[in-house]
């Protein structure tokens, strides 16, 4: 491991920020000609908000699948809390606590906004299937854990009203919100959040941009988020990576990466020879 | 004074009902919320417990008698706490509205000079610290939910749970003195201040004792034959004399369980989970839950529709004769009970009535049919009138004598005599002792014989001693050729229409009356899907000729009607307007409980008035809108003038009763 990465720092607001909870390094990503990610290596330390950004194409979404484990880079490693990955599915990394939620969202429609929530809680259930079904004992006191667990989320992001509704009757702001609700059901140590506020009114993004910065308060929970919404994404994070046709192009604190002519560059248009 | 503390059993102020309650109901609920899904419930004597830490916390924390603690958050038990343990060591709670802007809460805070604040979240702090500065006497703030606060400075800010167990942790150091400050409590001690929302000009703190509000308990408790088995929901705000009463006051002399929703939008899921037994809302409730129920019975199917339809037609015949116990024919008994099983059963269930023992509505008059429609499904719904200064209760409607059209007789022991010019004065144990640091206003209110102006005029009915009231007196005018003025009757009438939500009438002095008219977004909005009419604002729906054209015929067969009183012919309709956005409380231009601003409608928008008045077709104009968060913008629209017809005026005496 890299010596350097590892230390903290303490953000503007006066945050502590731990050491290195994952490292990216020397990712390259490739879907048959494609090079979808080209030699990227950036890291995201215990507490903080990192965002991964860039113009449409630059393969963010990709590189939150590698983060996620859903690809696999053709080279390079991924480390998380302190050792090398190796090549999981994507189950095995949401046992290693990571969770995400969806550009496109992926709900089950059918079901309760409270359904949705527990099937976050899956990995927390040790009881099979029989012993659910018949419901006695410690599958019992598990599911009330479980849902308290469950509500005290619901309570936190304010859906207490929609509980007992059916997901597909939800307006899309809230959808976002359930699926927000859902990846924090599982305790995740990081949480990847994709466009989180793609789509979104301005008082939605308001909303959202709260519940993002409250999760990170009040549960400690690293966030990684790619968002276009450029005002959102420089008053939320502590540090940004952009990223442009694959490359990283800039990575820092929001003023840095503001100021960084690469990034300036992608963002209003040069000519690329 | 003798006569009345004996009546009481010389309990004499909320902590010492609530030390009764403690060892009288002690393993009764008292307290309800639901939180995390799940009702949480405290017994009087858990509650007792809670009270008391909370009062040791205070007194820890350095609060003296006569000390102002302003308390700001929706209903939970939290507050109700704070504000027992507040008069428990002799300081004075000041609930205020939570969703009061800062500026709005800095006047009150300033006026009673709080020391301690004790609110709900991060909203509430946050409002706080923007007014600090300017409040000289605020030092401490109390907060319930955590959520958001972790890093402001805690100098001066505590969680409500901290200084409990402080409270608990001084338990020994604070007792005695707890225990000595609450037994120099009399009934004539402050309970509570109130600040009225302040039709016009500043709020006003209106200082009740534990006289006024035990003894209007008593009474009014008394009256409905309350007792420690009724429920209730408390959700209206609790900066409102009413919820004070019902929550505090009644809740406390008769030991009845207060129970809080999990949040604003839970209201209703959670009113039908409760079932609460005794029930208060404002009209504009009960319209908007009519409203739901219609809206959805044009969505089921045929079948069940016509079953509703035939039902609800035979319990509007014979439900209210039913209730008012009067003779009704064994058929038709018969086919009630039917109904009850089909329709008003399941009906009262999902609407959360299916125990309603006693229901009031006040505040502003409830339309005939709406009225009508509730007491035919034999839900008791009854009219109060009432006022902050006269601790709520001035008349009721007892059981059986119901009518729409009046509030009621006189309240137990509150007098009433009414003026040369019509206004309604009072005088009772509920009424108030004074406005705080306001001589002024409290002697212009309040004479020396206590009898205390209402500000309404009305009139009692002679044949069955019923108080009707007409409007605000200082709103009733002449018209030009000196017949009576009288907006709310015209602008009642109006909103009894479902798809009106709001009206103003202008016409004081002038030779016609004219209009402004909101419409209401969920009705009109339904009745546009169902008429494939797109819209995509309030703004487009409201200039809909359709629309225009449906809130015309309204505004007609409102001046129909209108022609038929002599007293009030003059009234009717020439020409309305509807507006292009809600009349908002945020815009100034409604009370915070939802009354109108006239004087500030008329200014903000005196060129339509102008418009109206000189016939002209269409008006141009641009109004500046506030956001919730503060933020200011305009909208501007063109609004189509529309002109009613109006029965011919058939007489011209000129009255005054």
């Amino acid at each position: 491991m890299n010596d350097m990465s590892t230390e903290g720092y303490t953000t503007e607001d006066g945050r502590k920020i731990g050491g290195t909870l994952m490292e990216m390094k020397n990712i390259t990503l490739s879907f048959g000609g494609v090079k979808a990610i080209t030699d990227i290596s950036f890291d995201i330390k215990e507490g903080e908000i990192r965002a991964i950004i860039g113009p449409n194409g630059a393969g963010k979404s990709s590189m939150l699948n590698v983060i996620s484990g859903f690809y696999i880079p053709q080279e390079g490693e991924v480390w998380y809390k302190g050792e090398k990955r190796a090549q999981m599915k994507p189950y095995e990394v949401a046992r290693l606590g990571i969770a995400r939620t969806f550009q496109n969202i992926a709900l089950f429609d059918g079901m309760s906004v409270l359904d949705n929530v527990m099937t976050g809680r899956l990995n927390h259930m040790t009881t099979g299937l029989f012993a659910q079904g018949l419901w006695k004992g410690k599958a019992e006191r598990e599911e009330v854990e479980n849902r308290e667990r469950a509500e005290k989320i619901i309570d936190f992001l304010e859906i207490q009203a929609i509980r007992k509704t059916p997901v597909a009757r939800l307006p899309y702001g809230l959808k976002k919100r359930v699926e927000l609700a859902r990846a924090l059901a599982a305790e995740p140590s990081l949480l990847l959040l994709d466009e989180p506020m793609a789509g979104m009114n301005v008082e939605e993004k308001e909303d959202m941009s709260r519940f993002i910065l409250d999760v990170n308060d009040e549960f400690g929970t690293t966030i990684a988020l790619i968002e276009h919404d450029m005002g959102v994404v420089m008053d939320l994070s502590d540090r940004v990576v952009v990223m442009d046709y694959g490359k990283k192009i800039g990575d820092g604190t929001p003023d840095e990466v503001r100021n960084n002519q690469d990034v300036i560059d992608a963002y209003l248009g040069v000519s690329h020879d | 004074m003798t006569q009345s503390s004996q009546a009481t059993d010389g309990l004499c102020s909320v902590p010492a009902l609530l030390q009764r309650n403690a060892q009288k109901f002690g393993s009764k609920a008292a307290y309800r919320e639901k939180e995390f899904g799940i009702w949480q419930s405290w017994t009087w004597a858990e509650t007792e417990k809670e009270i008391e830490a909370l009062a040791l916390g205070f007194i820890n924390l350095g609060v003296n008698e006569g000390d102002f603690i302003a308390i700001i958050g929706r209903n939970r038990p939290y507050f109700y706490w704070a504000m027992v343990a507040a008069q428990s060591v002799g300081a004075v709670p000041v609930p205020l509205y939570n969703d009061a802007s800062a500026e709005e809460m800095a006047y009150v805070m300033e006026h009673c000079g709080a020391r301690f604040v004790v609110c709900e979240d991060q909203e509430q702090v946050d409002k706080v610290i923007e007014i600090q500065d300017g409040l000289h006497q605020f030092e401490h703030m109390i907060y319930v939910d955590p959520r958001g606060l972790r890093k402001y400075d805690h100098h001066a800010l505590h969680r409500f749970v901290d200084i409990q167990a402080q409270g608990r942790a001084t338990y020994y150091e604070w007792i005695e003195d707890l225990k000595a400050r609450r037994e120099k409590l009399t009934y004539d001690s402050t309970c509570v201040m109130l600040y009225t929302s302040g039709t016009t000009g500043k709020p006003k703190g209106v200082v009740l004792s534990n006289r006024n509000i035990i003894e209007t308990a008593k009474n009014a408790s008394e009256f409905d034959n309350l007792n420690a088995g009724d429920e209730i929901l408390a959700y209206l705000p609790m900066a409102w004399v009413g919820d004070f009463i019902f929550s505090v006051g009644q809740a406390y002399w008769t030991g009845f369980c207060t129970n809080c929703p999990e949040s604003p939008e839970t209201m209703m899921t959670d009113l039908r989970e409760i079932g609460p037994t005794y029930y208060f809302a404002p009209p504009r409730i009960f319209e908007t839950q009519l409203t739901n129920v219609m809206i959805r019975m044009e969505d089921a199917s045929p079948f069940k529709k016509r079953l509703f339809d035939y039902f609800m037609a035979h319990a509007k015949r014979v439900g209210p004769a039913i209730l008012d116990g009067k003779s009704v024919n064994a058929w038709d008994r018969l086919k009630y009970k039917l109904g009850e099983l089909a329709i008003y059963g399941p009906l009262k269930n999902t609407l959360g009535f299916s125990r309603v023992r006693v229901g009031y509505t006040a505040g502003e008059a409830i339309g005939p049919e709406i009225f009508e429609f509730y007491r035919s499904l034999g839900i008791n719904l009854k009219q109060l009138y009432g006022q902050t200064e006269a601790s709520v209760f001035i008349t009721v409607q007892p059981d059986g004598e119901v009518r729409a059209d009046t509030v009621g007789i006189p309240s137990k022991g509150v007098e009433i005599r009414i003026a040369d010019n019509g206004e309604i004065f009072y005088r009772s144990e509920g009424t108030f002792v004074e406005y705080y640091k306001n001589a002024e206003s409290t002697a212009s209110t309040k004479d020396a014989e206590g009898w205390v102006a209402t500000g309404d005029a009305g009139f009692f009915e002679p044949d069955t001693g019923h108080l009707r009231i007409i409007d605000r007196a200082k709103d009733v005018g002449a018209m030009a050729d000196g017949s009576l003025f009288a907006p709310k009757y015209v602008e009642n009438k109006l909103k009894f229409y479902p798809d009106i939500l709001e009206a103003v009438l202008f016409g004081n002095g002038k030779d016609r009356c004219v209009a402004f008219i909101n419409i209401d977004l969920t009705a009109v909005g339904n009745w546009a899907e169902r008429n494939n009419i797109a819209y995509a604002s309030y703004q487009e729906l409201a200039g809909h000729p359709k629309v225009l054209a449906s809130i015309q015929s309204h505004v007609e067969e409102v001046n129909k009607s209108v022609a038929q009183d002599e007293m009030l012919s003059g009234c009717q309709v020439h020409r309305f307007v509807i507006l292009h956005k809600e009349l908002d409380a945020d815009d100034g231009e409604m009370t915070r409980t939802r009354k109108v601003r006239r004087v500030i409608v008329a200014d903000k928008f005196k060129d339509i008035i102008e418009a109206l008045y000189d016939g002209s077709p269409q008006i141009s104009t641009k109004t500046e809108v506030t956001y919730e968060d503060g933020r200011k913008g305009s909208i501007s629209a063109t609004l189509t003038i529309i002109d009613a017809k109006v029965q011919p005026v058939t007489t011209q005496k000129v009255a005054a009763e």
